[in-house]
């Protein structure tokens, strides 16, 4: 059972997230951590693999050759080894771009199955997995809280807008974790320790056969034009009860349209 | 009713912190040298032991796969510093002496001006800088930074970084110390494991250096376990400060004293701010008080908002933003409150939890980096003979290194300068000036002080003057807490310990005195107690409860703020 | 969408795509769509995204589909995507808004939890969006649509999942998550009983009851219902908080709600620092009234 778990370095969660008026890209020169949606996927892929008795699980993943600072996360917990993708000509990819990509490193790899993590916490992107998929000619199901592997074939239960479905897919199949399907573990410090032995590959766009002119801006068919700062949240009124506090709530949601 | 927070100790002891190994043998994790502290006294440890064992492979060779490991409770490393802060580079020049890495330490450049005001509330007044705050040449830093950039020669050293880990407890057999064992990860509020429960381990170690930096934990449990009490109580300061984006550089080091702080000495309100240039486009500000003060109602967040409003510090802020919040205390007890010894049979203390700190220069990172160098040198020494160092004075030399150095020196000569400010600020202004002038030999006695948690509290109005927050200069404590970029996981169990029946003027001193608030006041007890309410997951691990009559443990590793530019 | 991409000018057409869905094709057209393309097919009735996928690619191949919107669902978005995989197109989500801006479209994104607007275009077409639900009004129009359908050519790996069992709309009221109204109550309410209270005024609203760590913890109410950092993150439409201090850790959980209203005794608790209309005083006394007043303007 070899299972890649695709996962990305995101700013930290409590870094102030800036959008570069320059590059009109996200500014990544912050601290950067693990997506911790990917925590999931990671956790996912470890309780598959050891229920199996066997197997590998590979992180894969894109960025910045320091993202390999956050993939060590996943090999602390216990992933085998992790692939980088990390090629300045890959920068600023959209979506299209980035599924072509990963794609390619996937196809490389050969996994049973892949997964993915809820959404990433930066772009509040949940769209990946499906072009991914796509361009792998797999079967997708997206927002799994409950998988099972049987012989060939997986079973996923999934929270949609109106409750539960279940969902077959025959292997290799791509699938993408809702942050309910477990609780990820804690990196032990045996784990921690050895992270960073772990095989780590980095490869560039030419490693992977990609066209630069198909990755990064260059490929990408969506643009950022312009930023601005979203409405201003309106005033703040604060009132002291004189027995028509009531009567002034209706009148702020009636005015508001709210009721 | 006359309130000493000391006469409500917290439901803590620290015998508590200290056990003997749990882990079967097969189970621990084995190391060559243990620091507990990813601050500048442990990473400057690390780095020079890298240097050490560079140069003596046979040595690193006895030590096994990991000859030296560092554990910080933070994030990562840097994320629990916080500090100035103007740098005295000796000790940092010292050990990068001819290696590249030293012109990479991340700094803001050179001191090159420096004004000193005494404030009163409308009016500034500039005085000469006194001879202890003259910092010509000195670097300004932020000490997350180069805490991070220490992290990362460290590990280039060889040196294993282990963030996200607290040092629990002080693992003591035989008499000596063995290592320490890491907390749990993963404990439910009633301390229950959870789904994804990780237990601690046991890190077994030839050597522990504890370089805890304030309010150390461990080195609390170690001096009261081997008997190093100093003569004198530790006591400390409270810092808050706050990095701003500003449109105009500031050209020099500003240093305050006076107002928003009152004189008289039954208020016990020593202390003073900083504001520091970083580059052309930030400031530095804090403000840091004595927690020997009195009044319930004193908020040292507050007072830095206040000392905001001032058209001094208002100027230097304006057209700026906000961008960074911490706080720390800082421990001022100074020489009188050293440890006997800075070692005991395989431990050795570094640093700032050693007591390590000038107040009256304002320094403390320099002695920090050159005692974690001395510590690595002793550590060398007792391991590259082969010796054990659990052997009862092995580190004695480090104890007589450090003694005869600079450090201890310079402690000595302001031994008092700190314990005179009891006295109220103008009597108190005019001894430590007869101390500078005369090297220390002036007064000829020695002064001492009592435990911040041993004032009798008092009440006044004194939060009427602080400014209502107006989101652009002044900020509430939530918001701040906000910034601080803390998310404690806030279904562990709680770290800090107090008594949660209380008089109400010591709920309130707490209520007040946290800046990150922690606490709440609760149901009434009659009797004129209250019931405390504690929100655990807003701490920032600043440590003012310690000194003032409760005692902040670690949390979860990985807990707390994350602070990248203070 | 249909109403809004009728506004935007050019041919607007709808697509159905599902089994027995040809009834909702008249609704389609009285939205705007000129032309409403179905693809009605047994192979198509359960909610997978793949063979959807073939089916609007093919279309959108065929009539020279310029741009293709869709409202966010979980089924929408993994269609999109698979669709800008499939036709090397360029998708934008997160949409709030789309204007025709010389020749070619700008669309709105929020983005970085909504501290920020983005402008995003797409540099070549087709065009794919992807927009938040509910950011339109629907505007019904006169003309009916044309009904066109068309056969969809489904591929073998968009056929390889198949469900199992599917899932029918709960009956019971909205989950925290999806409720567009919520009303939370705190440790001000003094004791469990007086959850009454807020569940009385949540059914006014039409809306959901939560409660903060402090009260979960209590047992007060159960741990579903945690809004905040370890719980669940809520943005509803309007959030009233009622006994509740605002401590980050609940504040986590519901800062980007739309509008707040906090109703507290407490004048210095943080929560009057966020919310858009904060009352000083006591809920046992205002929650009913307003609980009352609320069913006499309903019924």
């Amino acid at each position: 059972m070899k299972i890649a778990v695709c996962v990305k370095e995101v700013p930290d969660a409590t870094a102030h997230k800036r959008i570069d008026p320059g590059t009109k890209r996200l500014d990544r020169s912050g601290e950067g951590a693990l997506n911790a949606f990917d925590a999931n996927a990671v956790e996912e892929a470890l309780r598959l693999r050891d229920a199996a008795g066997d197997g590998e699980v590979v992180v894969v993943s894109m960025g910045p050759e320091r993202a390999l600072n956050s993939l060590r996360k996943a090999l602390a917990m216990g992933a085998d080894r992790a692939v980088l993708v990390a090629d300045d000509a890959a920068a600023g990819s959209d979506l299209l771009a980035t599924s072509l990509t990963l794609a390619k490193a996937l196809e490389r790899e050969q996994p049973d199955l892949v997964l993915f993590g809820q959404q990433s916490s930066d772009s509040d992107g949940a769209v990946l997995w499906a072009a991914v998929a796509e361009r792998l000619r797999r079967p997708v199901i997206s927002q799994v809280a409950e998988l099972t592997l049987e012989g060939g074939s997986l079973t996923g239960k999934r929270q949609t807008e109106f409750g539960y479905d279940t969902i077959r897919a025959p292997l290799p199949a791509v699938v993408a974790v809702a942050d309910s399907i477990n609780e990820p573990r804690y990196p032990s410090l045996k784990g921690i320790m050895g992270a960073k032995s772990k095989p780590q590959e980095t490869l560039s766009l030419a490693d992977l056969g990609v066209d630069a002119s198909l990755a990064g801006e260059q490929g990408s068919r969506t643009e950022v034009l312009a930023l601005s700062d979203p409405p201003p949240r309106g005033e703040i009124r604060k009132l002291e009860d004189d027995g028509t506090a009531a009567e002034q709530i209706v009148a702020f949601l009636a005015e508001k349209r709210l009721i | 009713m006359k309130v000493r927070p000391a006469d409500y100790p917290p439901p803590f002891a620290p015998s508590e912190a200290i056990v003997a190994p749990m882990d079967p043998a097969s189970e621990r994790i084995e190391v060559g040298v243990l620091i507990v502290g990813g601050g500048p006294a442990g990473l400057a440890c690390a780095i020079r032991l890298g240097q050490l064992l560079e140069d003596s492979p046979e040595t690193a060779e006895r030590l096994g796969e990991v000859p030296v490991a560092v554990v910080e409770k933070g994030k990562a490393p840097g994320s629990h510093l916080l500090s100035g802060a103007v740098v005295n580079p000796r000790a940092l020049r010292r050990l990068f002496r001819d290696r590249p890495a030293l012109d990479g330490v991340p700094t803001y450049g050179e001191v090159h001006g420096e004004a000193v005001y005494l404030l009163t509330k409308g009016a500034s007044l500039r005085i000469p800088p006194p001879p202890t705050m003259r910092n010509h040449g000195n670097w300004i830093v932020s000490v997350s930074q180069l805490g991070r950039f220490l992290a990362e020669q460290a590990e280039a050293g060889g040196a294993a970084v282990l963030p996200e880990t607290d040092a629990q407890k002080l693992l003591v057999a035989d008499g000596r110390v063995q290592g320490i064992r890491t907390g749990d990860k993963g404990l439910g509020r009633d301390g229950s494991p959870l789904g994804a429960h990780e237990p601690g381990s046991d890190i077994a170690a030839k050597v522990t250096v504890l370089a805890e930096g304030t309010q150390g934990h461990l080195t609390g449990a170690a001096v009261q376990r081997f008997g190093l009490e100093g003569v004198q109580p530790q006591i400390w300061a409270l810092g808050v400060k706050e990095v701003w984006k500003v449109p105009r550089p500031l050209r020099s080091v500003v240093h305050t004293m006076g107002w928003p702080l009152r004189k008289r000495a039954k208020y016990g309100e020593f202390g003073g701010s900083f504001v520091y240039p970083m580059g052309d486009d930030m400031v530095s500000l804090g403000f840091v008080a004595g927690l020997e003060y009195t009044d319930v109602e004193l908020s040292v967040h507050d007072v830095l908002q206040e000392l905001k409003t001032h058209r001094l510090v208002r100027k230097i802020l304006a057209g700026g933003e906000r961008v960074a919040w911490g706080a720390k205390t800082i421990t001022e007890g100074g020489y009188h409150a050293l440890p006997k010894r800075f070692h005991a049979p395989g431990l050795l203390l570094a640093g700032e939890s050693a007591g390590l700190v000038n107040v009256p220069t304002l320094k403390g990172i320099h002695y920090a980096v050159e005692s974690g160098i001395m510590a690595a040198e002793a550590a060398f020494r007792s391991l590259q003979r082969g010796e054990s160092p659990a052997r009862p004075g092995a580190f004695a030399s480090y104890d007589e290194e450090l003694r005869g150095s600079y450090v201890l020196r310079d402690l000595r000569e302001v031994r008092n300068m700190r314990q005179v400010f009891d006295k109220g600020f103008f009597l108190g202004g005019a001894l430590a000036s007869a101390q500078t002038v005369t090297k220390g030999k002036l007064p000829p006695k020695d002064f001492l002080t009592e435990a911040n948690a041993d004032r009798t509290l008092i009440r006044t109005d004194r939060a009427a003057s602080y400014p209502k927050p107006d989101g652009k200069l002044t900020f509430d404590k939530l918001s701040s807490v906000f910034l601080s970029g803390n998310r404690t996981r806030d279904d562990q169990p709680s770290h800090i310990r107090i008594q949660r029946h209380v008089p109400l003027d010591l709920a309130e001193l707490w209520v007040n005195m946290c800046p990150a608030q922690v606490y709440e006041i609760g149901a009434e007890g009659g009797d004129g107690t209250v019931h405390v309410e504690v929100n655990p997951s807003n701490c920032v691990q600043c440590g003012a409860i310690t000194a003032k009559g409760g005692r902040l443990t670690p949390p979860e590793g990985g807990s707390g703020p994350e602070y990248t530019l203070t | 969408m249909l109403s809004k991409a009728a506004s935007l000018g050019g041919d607007v057409a709808g697509v159905i795509v599902g089994s027995g869905v040809e009834g909702l094709a008249e609704q389609a057209g009285r939205h705007g769509a000129a032309t409403v393309y179905v693809a009605d097919d047994a192979r198509l009735e359960a909610p997978l995204p793949q063979p959807r996928v073939d089916a609007i690619a093919q279309l959108v191949t065929e009539k020279q589909i310029e741009t293709v919107l869709f409202a966010q669902s979980i089924l929408a978005a993994d269609v999109a995507s698979g669709l800008a995989a499939r036709l090397e197109a360029g998708l934008n989500w997160q949409l709030t808004d789309i204007a025709a801006d010389g020749g070619t479209l700008v669309g709105k994104q929020s983005a970085l939890g909504d501290s920020v607007v983005v402008d995003v275009g797409w540099r070549s077409t087709p065009r794919i969006g992807l927009f938040r639900s509910g950011v339109f009004d629907p505007a019904e129009q006169v003309a009916a649509g044309a009904v066109e359908r068309f056969e969809p050519e489904l591929q073998e790996h968009s056929l390889a999942a198949e469900m199992v069992e599917q899932a029918h709309a709960e009956e019971s009221g909205p989950s925290i998550e999806d409720a567009k109204v919520i009303v939370a109550g705190g440790r001000g309410l003094g004791e469990p009983e007086k959850f009454a209270l807020i569940e009385e005024l949540a059914k006014a609203l039409g809306g959901a009851v939560a409660a903060t760590r402090a009260v979960v913890d209590a047992g007060w109410y159960p741990y579903s219902t945690q809004v905040g950092q370890t719980g669940k993150t809520v943005s509803p439409t309007l959030y009233v908080a009622c006994g509740i201090s605002g401590a980050i850790q609940h504040k986590v959980g519901m800062q980007s709600s739309k509008t707040i209203v906090a109703i507290n005794k407490d004048p210095n608790a943080p929560i009057f620092e966020f919310a858009d209309l904060g009352v000083v005083g006591d809920l046992h006394a205002i929650v009913p009234k307003l609980t009352e007043l609320l069913q006499a303007r309903g019924s």
